[in-house]
């Protein structure tokens, strides 16, 4: 049975909301919805921002990332914390990273999100959060369902891989 | 010869395996989906999506950088 459920399932709480930290739970939910796992994602906190209908906000940051190496002409830069005190390095690592991930054929996040969706992965969002942060659900993607904490044990514990990112 | 194939030469983790997700599911069981890679990663990736989805790998082979994958639809 290749297209049906193997009855196995993974959850991930999502909290982080930018560019880089937005790929593994896209990646792991994608591919294990491929591997016919049952997926869930719960969105709490910064990772809300990944629910936002429009992605092209999202950026990276330097500060305190001393594994970040950008590769520059041959040679890899590091960001030193003082660097990302000025305006605009942000946006420009930001773009620098776009432009890789588009050269390496690697997905983007709108693209692999789309592909959560389409494959029916499940997406919860925190509504404490969006309480906290006077979002309204009309600023997120339709397939949003609304929950808590409950709602999130509720399935984790089914679940036979759980993770937090 | 594979009833039909897919090319995903260029495309990085995890794009090869949802493209073949894709493919396999418009495929009637026995059907055979030939799938083109330049993705090195792809080579334990496509063993382990076929152990997990019931599909059989009938084939994996590499040749200049392609690797070239046959899978039966189970």
């Amino acid at each position: 049975m290749s297209d049906g459920s193997n009855n196995k399932k993974m959850s991930i709480i999502v909290t982080k909301g930018t560019l880089d930290w937005a790929y593994p739970p896209f990646i792991l939910a994608s591919t294990a919805a491929s591997l016919d796992v049952d997926v869930t994602l719960f969105f709490t906190f910064y990772g809300l921002q990944l629910l936002k209908k429009d992605l092209d906000h999202l950026q990276i940051s330097t500060l305190g990332n001393p594994g970040m190496e950008m590769p520059v002409m041959g040679m890899h830069m590091t960001m030193p914390n003082i660097v990302s005190a000025i305006p605009g390095v942000d946006a420009m690592c930001t773009s620098m990273m776009k432009s890789m991930i588009k050269k390496k054929g690697i997905a983007s996040i709108p693209e692999l999100r789309e592909m959560c969706l389409e494959s029916d992965v499940k997406i919860v969002g925190c509504q404490m959060t969006m309480d906290l942060f006077e979002w309204t659900p009309d600023q997120m993607i339709p397939e949003m369902e609304l929950g808590g904490a409950a709602t999130y044990m509720a399935g984790a514990l089914e679940s036979d891989v759980n993770l937090y990112i | 010869m594979a009833t039909q194939t897919l090319d995903t030469k260029g495309m990085n983790c995890p794009l090869p395996i949802l493209k073949t997700k894709k493919a396999i599911k418009g495929l009637a069981t026995g059907e055979t989906l030939e799938v083109l890679s330049t993705d090195p990663g792809s080579v334990k990736d496509m063993e382990a999506f076929c152990k997990s989805t019931g599909n059989k790998l009938l084939s994996s082979a590499e040749d200049g950088g392609v690797y070239t994958y046959e899978i039966q639809k189970s």
